[in-house]
């Protein structure tokens, strides 16, 4: 590939990068929903990131509403951490309603 | 659109660097991987998985994308010149899908921890492929119609299993995607609908796209399986579903009985129902002008590289500027703020 004739006067370190960074994209499908997470974008700020969400994800009426989010102030769990972190919730079955077993005139309770 | 180049060799020099023994903790995630696809539960981006598993994902989604992309210029070719303003109008909406298909694959390729730039650099310099079907040139119009019907058409049979792959954001993606497609086949075929019912020339000129696209649409599902390299583990991790002879065959099926209704003829003096095998029979494929194709000896692989070449490059500054721009703002906010 020809290499860019523009050189940037970008700052030096690690934010130094080129690439647009990425946002992660929420769309509300229609009110009284949650937004839902539905992809992401590269754009160099949120009001951009903003604009190119709405191209890229609602070209067709998906949404009322968008929450862009940059991908790296996202905190995620360890997925190597899942069972610590999950498992003590399954033999907590007395948290669920049909752990309760009552007479049948009163069971729709 | 689609692309059938997904299904590469891996390349020797890759097999190669592909490590000695693995650690026993290794080894048990592998266990944990393969049980997880037998029960048939999806990846997802954070997940241990084998380096393989990985490298033929990066490769055949950013394959893709760069498809979608490419995609874009042979019916771009005609945005301009559509014969009225809904046909223009329904273009540009298809063109501006493709760019959006490309986009939701990039992204989805980028949760394996490549970068965006380092797959269109891939892409641009000749070491990533697309789909050898966007090397042919659109002649006429009557082309738009024709790629909405065959060429989506065989992309949706190809994609439609895709959206069960193994790996959840691909899957995402290709739900998303073939959501789309199907608006792309219906208004190619209705547009050829309407050509049909015109002149005598406009009938000639449907017939003549078809009998230039048909052999290339066949070409999308890829080499026969057997001479499929990759297939067999892209089979065993759930990153392909069906084979290549299968949905052809399947695309033949569909096609056959669609151009019927159309009233245009294919161009393969061996297309026969079969009883016995309750299938259209059709003639061998020449695997040599695919091969030549995905080779870059197509009609247009130049012009196409070098238009994505130059869009790129011609793009550079207003990247450049929009991400200064942004610099610039955060830094006077900050003082602002302090």
């Amino acid at each position: 590939m020809a290499t860019d004739p523009v050189t940037p006067q970008a700052p030096a370190g690690p934010g130094a990068r080129r690439e647009w960074p990425l946002w992660e994209v929420f769309v509300r499908s229609r009110s009284g929903l949650d937004h839902r997470h539905c992809g992401s974008v590269h754009a160099p700020d949120a009001r951009l990131a903003l604009q190119l969400a709405r191209d890229v994800y609602t070209r067709r009426q998906e949404g009322v509403s968008l929450w862009v989010v940059r991908a790296d102030d996202i905190v995620a769990s360890d997925p190597d951490a899942k069972p610590e972190l999950f498992d003590p919730a399954a033999d907590k079955i007395y948290r669920h309603p049909t752990f309760y077993v009552l007479p049948p005139e009163v069971d729709h309770m | 659109m689609y692309t059938q180049a997904m299904d590469l060799p891996t390349p020797a020099h890759e097999q190669i660097a592909a490590r000695g023994p693995m650690t026993l903790t290794e080894r048990e995630w592998q266990a944990q991987f393969d049980a997880k696809l037998d029960r048939g539960d999806f990846i997802e981006a954070k997940d241990w998985m084998p380096d393989a598993y990985r490298r033929t994902l990066v490769r055949q989604i950013s394959q893709h994308a760069h498809s979608e992309i490419v995609g874009m210029l042979p019916e771009g070719n005609w945005i301009t010149r559509a014969p009225s303003l809904k046909r223009k109008a329904i273009l540009l909406a298809k063109v501006q899908d493709e760019g959006g298909h490309g986009l939701y694959l990039y992204a989805a390729a980028e949760t394996l921890g490549t970068s965006r730039d380092e797959m269109l650099d891939a892409l641009h310099t000749g070491r990533a492929k697309y789909s050898s079907i966007f090397n042919y040139p659109t002649l006429t119009w009557a082309d738009i119609g024709v790629i909405g019907w065959l060429v989506d058409g065989a992309a949706i049979m190809n994609q439609v299993p895709l959206c069960r792959c193994s790996y959840g954001p691909y899957a995402r993606a290709m739900i998303r995607i073939c959501k789309e497609e199907s608006f792309h086949q219906r208004q190619g075929f209705e547009s050829l609908l309407v050509l049909m019912r015109g002149t005598q020339a406009q009938r000639d000129m449907v017939q003549d796209a078809v009998n230039r696209w048909w052999w290339p649409s066949l070409m999308m599902f890829g080499p026969p399986d057997g001479e499929s390299t990759n297939g067999g583990d892209s089979m065993k991790w759930g990153i392909k579903r069906i084979g290549n002879d299968a949905l052809r065959q399947k695309f033949v099926d569909a096609t056959v009985e669609q151009a019927k209704v159309l009233g245009v003829s294919l161009p393969d003096p061996d297309l026969r129902w079969n009883e016995a095998r309750g299938h259209w029979d059709f003639g061998p494929i020449d695997w040599d002008e695919f091969k030549a194709v995905v080779g870059g000896h197509g009609p247009c692989n130049k012009e196409r590289l070098a238009t994505r070449v130059k869009a790129w490059n011609d793009g550079a500054w207003v990247r450049d500027a929009a991400l200064a721009h942004a610099r610039k703002r955060e830094a006077r906010e900050q003082r602002a703020a302090a």
